[in-house]
C-alpha cells in the first residue's frame, strides 16, 4: 500500500536530477564553463557565499549564545523572529531588505545621508547582505541547539579552575559545540550559494557585480539553454560535495564524548 | 588561621541548608550524609557556584561570601580546587591540557603550564596518560586526573564531591588508600563530601554528619563510629541505637520499651549514668542469643525477643529480633542451627553492661 507513493516520491526527487545529467551538454561543457560569464558567476557565488558564511558566524554565534544561555525578557519572541527568514519566501525577504536598506529605505536613508552608502544594495555587498539574511537562521538554530545541549557542568568546572567568562566560552563551550558549528557553517554556505529570490530582488542581476550562479542560470535559460544546464550541473556537483561533507564523520567526531 | 570557615545558609525553595563548619590547614573534614542532605549544596556554596542566602564563608581569613556585608568573590577568583562527582574532565582536551587548564586560565604560558601539569601527573603516578583523551580513561584513572587538575592550580582549599562514588567496588578500595595518601600531603584544608561511611572513616580527620540541611553530629571518626548520634549514623556504622531516659541510678529506660544497664564514659563518680536523655549503642556482635532465659547473673541486660528475619552478612548471620527493645544480632551460622533460629522463634538476648555504650543525647 505504501510502496506506490514511496516510489513516486523517490522518483519525483531523483528523476529531475537524472534528467539534468542525461541532457547535460557534456560535449560543450569545457567551452561553456571556460566561458568568461560562467566563470565570473561561479567565482562571485563562491566569494559571496563564503563572506556571508563568515558574517553568519560573526553575528550568529553570539546571537545563538544569547538565545540559548540568557534569560532576557522577550527572548521567545526574538527566537520566533529569527526563524522567520527560514519560512519567508526569499523574494519577500529581498523586498523587505530593499524597504529597509535602499536609498529611500527605513534605515537606508540614514546610511545614505550619514555614510553615503545608499548604492550598496545594487553592489556585491547587497548580494552578501541578501545571502546572510537567508542563511543566518540556519546557523543560529543549529548552534543554539548545540549550546543548549552542551554540558553546563563542564563550564562550571572551568570556572572553578579560574577561567573567565570569555575563557569558558572560547576554551570549553566553543570546542564542545565545534561539530555543530561545522554543520551550521556548511548549511549556511550551501543556502547562501543557492540563494536566488532575495538576491535578484534586493541586489539585481548585474553580470560580474551581483549576478551569482543561480541568477546566471536563470538568465542563460532564456538565451542559451545548454549553458543553463551546464551551469546547473556545476551547482549540483557542489551540492553533492556538501552533502558528502555533512554525512562525513568529522561532523560528529567529539559530539559523543 | 582556619583554612575554611562557613556559617551560613542556602535557601532553595523548600530546602534549606543551614550550618556552621570550620576546617584547619592540612585538616581533612568529611561531610557525611544521605542523598539530598545538602552536602553538594554546601560544596557549591564554598566554591562560589551557589551564593549563600544568609551568613558568610571565609577562606584562609578572606571573606569570599558575606551576605550582611554584601561581599561575593566570583568562583573563578576563589582558588578552590574541586573534584566533581563524575570528574567533569574536558572531553576535547588531552589529560595534560586538562591538568594545565587552571594555570592557563590564570595566564601561565602554555609551555610552562604543560610542564607543571606533567609534574602533577608524575606525582600522581599517571605520566603515561598525558596524551590520552578523557574518554580513553578508566574510572580510577579519570579520578586521578581530576585530582591532579584540582591540585595543579595550588588551591587554598580542596573540595571533593563523592570522589569514589563513580568507581566499581574493587577499584574503589585501591583508589581510596591512594587518595587518602595524596590528601594527607595537601597542606590546605580539605572538605570531602561522601555518603559512604568507609570513605569518611578512612580518609578524614574529622566527620561532620549532615542530615536535612543541618549538622546532626561531628567528631573524630572513632567517636562517630562508637557513639552515633542519629539512627542514620548508627545504621551506617552498623550499631543498634536506642533513645532513652537515664534515671540517675544506673538504669536507662528506653523509648522503645525495655531497660538497659551500661558502662558509659560519662558516668558520675558512683559509676552511674547521670539522669537525662541518653543514647544507647550496642554492637550486634556483642549481643548473645539464648534459647531460654540465661540463669547466670553476669550479663545484666537480658530480654525476650521474637526472631523477625535472618540475613547473611559475610561469614555471619544477622538476626532481626523484635522485642523490647528490638535489636540486630550477629551470630555464626553454627549458632543458627544450634538454637534453631527461624522466623517466629522465641529466644532470649543478653548483653554485658560493659558492651553497652551510654552517652548524653545532645541533639535533644
Amino acid at each position: 500500500m505504501l510502496g506506490v507513493p514511496a516510489v513516486l516520491g523517490a522518483a519525483l526527487l531523483v528523476v529531475p536530477l537524472i534528467a539534468l545529467l542525461v541532457r547535460a551538454p557534456w560535449r560543450g561543457l569545457p567551452r561553456i564553463l571556460s566561458d568568461n560569464e560562467g566563470l565570473t558567476a561561479l567565482r562571485l557565488s563562491v566569494e559571496c557565499a563564503t563572506i556571508s558564511t563568515a558574517l553568519c558566524f560573526l553575528l550568529g554565534v553570539p546571537l545563538a549564545w544569547v538565545l540559548a544561555r540568557t534569560q532576557l525578557p522577550g527572548l521567545s519572541l526574538l527566537r520566533a523572529l529569527v526563524t522567520v527568514p527560514l519560512v519567508l519566501p526569499p523574494v519577500v525577504g529581498g523586498l523587505a531588505l530593499l524597504l529597509a536598506l535602499s536609498r529611500f529605505g527605513v534605515v537606508g536613508q540614514y546610511l545614505q545621508r550619514w555614510f553615503g552608502l545608499g548604492r550598496f544594495p545594487f553592489d556585491t555587498a547587497g548580494v552578501v547582505v541578501a545571502e546572510t539574511f537567508v542563511a543566518l537562521p540556519f546557523l543560529v538554530l543549529t548552534v543554539e541547539g548545540a549550546l543548549r545541549a552542551a554540558d553546563a557542568e563542564l563550564e562550571e568546572a572551568a570556572i572553578t579552575l579560574g577561567a573567565s567568562r570569555l575563557g569558558v566560552f572560547t576554551r570549553v563551550t566553543l570546542p564542545l559545540v565545534a561539530p555543530s558549528l561545522a554543520a551550521g557553517g556548511v548549511l549556511c554556505w550551501a543556502r547562501a550559494l543557492g540563494e536566488f529570490g532575495a538576491t535578484i530582488t534586493f541586489a539585481g542581476s548585474y553580470p560580474g557585480i551581483t549576478q551569482t550562479m543561480p541568477l546566471a542560470i536563470y538568465n542563460a535559460f532564456e538565451s542559451d539553454p545548454p549553458a543553463a544546464t551546464a551551469l546547473s550541473l556545476v551547482l549540483l556537483a557542489v551540492a553533492v560535495v556538501v552533502l558528502a561533507a555533512l554525512r562525513g564523520r568529522w561532523l560528529y567526531a567529539g559530539s559523543t564524548a | 588561621m582556619t583554612a575554611l570557615s562557613v556559617d551560613g545558609a542556602v535557601q532553595r525553595s523548600e530546602f534549606r541548608l543551614d550550618l556552621a563548619l570550620s576546617v584547619d590547614p592540612g585538616e581533612i573534614v568529611a561531610v557525611l550524609g544521605p542523598n539530598g542532605a545538602g552536602k553538594t549544596t554546601l560544596l557549591r556554596a564554598i566554591a562560589g557556584l551557589s551564593p549563600l542566602s544568609a551568613g558568610s564563608i571565609t577562606i584562609t581569613g578572606e571573606p569570599v561570601d558575606d551576605v550582611p556585608n554584601r561581599v561575593f568573590i566570583a568562583p573563578e577568583q576563589r582558588r578552590v580546587g574541586v573534584v566533581f562527582q563524575n570528574y567533569r574532565l574536558f572531553p576535547h582536551l588531552s589529560v595534560r591540557d586538562n591538568v594545565a587548564f587552571g594555570l592557563r586560565s590564570r595566564g601561565v604560558a602554555r609551555a610552562s603550564a604543560r610542564a607543571d601539569a606533567d609534574r602533577w601527573l608524575h606525582r600522581l603516578d599517571i605520566d603515561e596518560l598525558a596524551d590520552r583523551r578523557p574518554r580513553q580513561l578508566s574510572g580510577g584513572q579519570a579520578q586521578r586526573v581530576a585530582l591532579a587538575r584540582a591540585l595543579a592550580g595550588a588551591p587554598k582549599l580542596l573540595l571533593l564531591d563523592e570522589p569514589l562514588a563513580a568507581l566499581d567496588a574493587r577499584t574503589r578500595d585501591a583508589i581510596r588508600a591512594e587518595l587518602s595518601r595524596h590528601l594527607s600531603e595537601f597542606t590546605g584544608g580539605t572538605v570531602l563530601v561522601t555518603h559512604d561511611p568507609l570513605d569518611a572513616m578512612t580518609m578524614a580527620d574529622r566527620i561532620v554528619v549532615v542530615e536535612n540541611g543541618t549538622i546532626t553530629q561531628h567528631g573524630t571518626p572513632a567517636e562517630v563510629a562508637r557513639r552515633p548520634a542519629t539512627h542514620y549514623v548508627a545504621r551506617l556504622v552498623g550499631l543498634n541505637l536506642y533513645h532513652g531516659q537515664a534515671d540517675g541510678a544506673g538504669v536507662v529506660h528506653l523509648d522503645d520499651g525495655g531497660t538497659f544497664v551500661g558502662a558509659g564514659a560519662d558516668t558520675s563518680a558512683a559509676g552511674l549514668v547521670p539522669a537525662g536523655r541518653v543514647l544507647v549503642a550496642v554492637r550486634p556482635s556483642s549481643i548473645t542469643v539464648h534459647s531460654a532465659r540465661p540463669e547466670q547473673a553476669s550479663p545484666r541486660n537480658v530480654w525476650p525477643v521474637t526472631v523477625d528475619g535472618l540475613e547473611s552478612v559475610a561469614d555471619r548471620v544477622r538476626v532481626h529480633a523484635a522485642g523490647a527493645p528490638p535489636a540486630l544480632v550477629d551470630v555464626t551460622a553454627g549458632a543458627v542451627a544450634e538454637l534453631g533460629l527461624a522466623q517466629g522463634a522465641r529466644v532470649w538476648l543478653s548483653a554485658k553492661a560493659t558492651d553497652v555504650e551510654i552517652y548524653p543525647d545532645v541533639a535533644r
